[in-house]
């Protein structure tokens, strides 16, 4: 019973927050299990306290998370420690429920988007006072921006359904009683105004006549809110839309009865952090922080499937196919983004032509390559990519957003770059646009021609960057991915996959020999072959069978390699040398002392033209079809290891 | 089987945790008597806080009413196991 318990929680724990996107900001990593200790060790480190404040509030916190981080973020302010390169920013707050929970997470959550933020909050619920009086805390403060966080209860309405003059009296009395506050915050304060729309309340007073009926509350918001937002046309004023984000939500979430009767809490406090997230995204929006290029992966990003191995008739990316439809809904929103003066860059592990084939001959993509900017395919690290992407397109990299299906690839640019916006996903790309839009990163307070002529500026010609040099140490973070290899012979576990490898991969195969499923068992049964299936694990899951080969004893004391594919989803990871290194131990067993490895050349597997060379054998020969042969002397070999586990299972132990 | 007693104990032990995250400390022992008076910061913010960290772990709503009837903690323990009598047959995140 008891461990039943810890299996479900566990899982809880692990997928609970892609349960609840907006609530748990679940684009944002869990806080680390010592969070806390870090909050604690900010002041104590002295140097990039700007930085590592970022940092820590780049993960997703709840409210008494935010609460702690903003305390930390207050002593080093008393103690008047530098925030830079976090840029001040004076936020004044005045509303008519209470802020105490929201001021500590809207300082926090601004560290998240670059900002060092003090937040000077006006008296409970004395808006129009702190507005007009020229000496009030908030005239005084100078802000940079009021926010002026009214909700319904903040509005002299009135419920008069069916009376139109009644009915217009009122939005004309709430809207006057919003420009009196926002008049006398810019004469007294000179400052910006944020103004909110209205969240309408959850109850309904008829029905669906509500939004049809004149006077009703329901009725009344929406043309307040209409109101709100014509006003704020050609001012420098800005909106923050908390009707759209409380609707997002469900109105009958974010009110909450109980907690306004408690302790007038405007909304429920379960949403403290996503309202602080859109505050401070429209302060780095302000501030011009908002991110300006996307830089997307392509297999199981935008297309289902692996363009390598499964060929512009396998990839998934079609209408009348769930999953097709879930990627051409990602290409449609990608497309938008575009459309809206945003930068598409390509950063995938493939080979450059094959990655483009789609692009230029699929005809259900959307997405085609003269919308990109940057098409970087190759078989580098992402993190080197992306800087090169950066320095092309002389932008920072603060102001990229990073789009992969494969937490591997996600984690190892957070680590190496972390100002790169990497949103986590969910496992259902139907909801990859879901969670891209809901994170935010080019939220903006304005848009112009000059928005919608920067994509053609940067000049879509989908170029490619010629890499320098690698950025930052891959072999510690490919160390802390804790990665589990298993070596096994074919089994009849592992026939029907290995078949499948066998007669699938593409690219990383260095001889593309075909065989069936009777053939394989041949294989395995023939005592002249070694056989090898290869599965790999890490810190995020089971990647199964990933790797395969097959090793012919033709004559005394050589192996030739018939065989060797790998999944391309492990590449970079060194899995190839553990590989050699495990057929090296068989082979010294078994009295070989010769491995032999064939490279046959097809128009897919040119990312395997030099393994053998990589892995230290020795050319011997090349035909005229382009083949070569390597050999490698068993003793005179030495191969050096990542760091992983290795398991070694079902091989009979062989005397010499 | 587990006992009743293993039932305070862990709702004693996922109370310390709300404490440490509303408290912002560590060092915080819970037991049945202590009260606002005994924990600095404890006012009626961090109260609210509590309450509604409480509400959220333990997938129960409290009215006004109970929650001004809390003296101390116990009092708090004893309102969660009478929401919650088979805390055992769900899982309590």
């Amino acid at each position: 019973m008891v461990i039943l318990f810890g299996v479900r929680r566990f899982l809880r724990e692990r997928f609970s927050l892609m349960d609840k996107i907006y609530e748990n900001l679940s684009w944002l990593l869990p806080a680390p299990a010592d969070f806390a200790a870090q909050c604690h060790s900010l002041l104590e480190l002295g140097e990039d306290l700007g930085t590592r404040l970022q940092q820590l509030a780049s993960y997703s916190l709840d409210d008494n998370e935010l609460h702690r981080l903003a305390k930390v973020i207050g002593k080093a302010r008393t103690a008047n420690y530098s925030f830079a390169p976090l840029t001040p920013f004076r936020l004044g707050l005045l509303s008519n429920a209470t802020v105490d929970f929201i001021v500590p997470a809207l300082v926090a959550s601004a560290a998240r988007y670059g900002v060092a933020l003090e937040c000077i909050a006006g008296n409970y619920n004395q808006v129009m006072q702190m507005a007009l009086t020229p000496d009030s805390v908030i005239n005084a403060a100078h802000c940079d921006a009021v926010l002026v966080a009214l909700d319904y209860r903040g509005l002299p309405l009135r419920s008069t359904p069916g009376n139109f003059d009644e009915a217009r009296a009122t939005v004309q009395a709430a809207f006057g009683h919003l420009e009196t506050i926002r008049a006398g915050l810019k004469n007294k304060g000179n400052t910006i105004c944020i103004l909110q729309t209205v969240a309408s309340p959850a109850e309904y007073l008829f029905g669906s006549l509500d939004r049809a009926l004149l006077g009703t509350i329901n009725n009344v918001i929406e043309e307040v809110n209409r109101g709100i937002v014509q006003g704020l046309a050609g001012t420098q004023d800005v909106l923050l839309d908390v009707a759209r984000l409380a609707e997002t939500v469900g109105l009958g979430e974010w009110h909450s009865p109980s907690e306004w009767n408690l302790a007038k809490l405007p909304f429920a406090n379960a949403f403290v952090a996503l309202y602080a997230d859109h505050v401070a995204r429209i302060i780095a929006a302000l501030l011009g922080k908002t991110r300006r290029c996307l830089i997307l992966d392509l297999d199981n990003t935008l297309w289902g499937g692996v363009i390598g191995d499964d060929g512009l008739g396998g990839i998934q990316i079609a209408q009348g196919d769930a999953t097709g439809e879930a990627y051409l809904s990602v290409q449609r929103f990608v497309l938008d983004l575009r459309e809206r003066g945003i930068l598409l860059a390509v950063c995938s592990k493939n080979q450059d032509d094959v990655a483009r084939l789609p692009f230029q001959k699929h005809p259900e993509m959307l997405l085609r390559e003269n919308h990109f900017a940057i098409f970087q395919a190759n078989w580098n690290d992402k993190a080197t990519n992306i800087k090169a992407i950066a320095n092309e397109l002389a932008l920072g990299l603060d102001s990229m957003v990073f789009l992969d299906d494969n937490p591997v690839e996600r984690g190892l640019v957070r680590q190496l770059l972390p100002q790169v916006a990497v949103p986590e996903l969910p496992n259902d790309p139907a909801l990859y646009v879901r969670t891209l839009s809901a994170a935010g990163y080019f939220e903006s307070v304005d848009f112009g021609n000059d928005d919608l002529k920067r994509a053609e500026f940067y000049q879509d010609n989908a170029r490619r960057v010629i890499l320098r040099n690698e950025v930052g140490d891959i072999q510690e973070y490919l160390a802390s991915l804790k990665m589990e290899i298993t070596f096994q012979p074919f089994d009849d576990n592992g026939i029907s996959r290995i078949a499948q490898l066998i007669n699938k991969s593409n690219q990383f195969n260095l001889t593309t020999r075909r065989y069936t499923e009777a053939e394989v068992r041949a294989l395995w049964h023939d005592p002249r072959c070694f056989t090898l299936q290869v599965r790999l694990s890490d810190i995020f899951g089971d990647n199964g069978m990933i790797s395969v080969v097959v090793c012919r004893q033709l004559s005394n004391s050589q192996w030739d390699i018939d065989t060797w594919l790998m999944s391309c989803r492990v590449l970079g990871r060194r899995v190839e040398d553990m590989v050699l290194k495990h057929l090296i131990e068989h082979a010294s067993l078994r009295g070989i002392r010769k491995l032999v490895g064939i490279y046959r050349p097809t128009s897919r597997n040119q990312l395997v033209e030099r393994h053998y060379a990589k892995l230290g054998f020795t050319e011997l020969n090349q035909d005229s079809d382009g083949n070569t042969v390597w050999q490698l002397e068993v003793d005179r070999s030495s191969v050096t290891t990542p760091p992983m586990v290795v398991r070694s299972i079902g091989f009979d132990m062989v005397e010499t | 089987m587990l006992t009743e007693d293993s039932t305070t104990l862990e709702i004693y032990e996922k109370l310390t945790k709300i404490f440490h995250a509303v408290f912002h400390d560590d060092t915080i022992i819970l037991d049945a008597d202590l009260t606002a008076a005994d924990v600095e910061d404890w006012d009626s913010l961090t109260h609210i806080r509590l309450v509604l960290a409480v509400q959220n772990t333990f997938q129960l709503k409290f009215s006004a009413a109970e929650i001004g009837k809390l003296m101390n903690v116990g009092g708090l323990v004893k309102l969660i196991q009478s929401k919650r009598p088979n805390v055992l047959t769900e899982s309590v995140s």
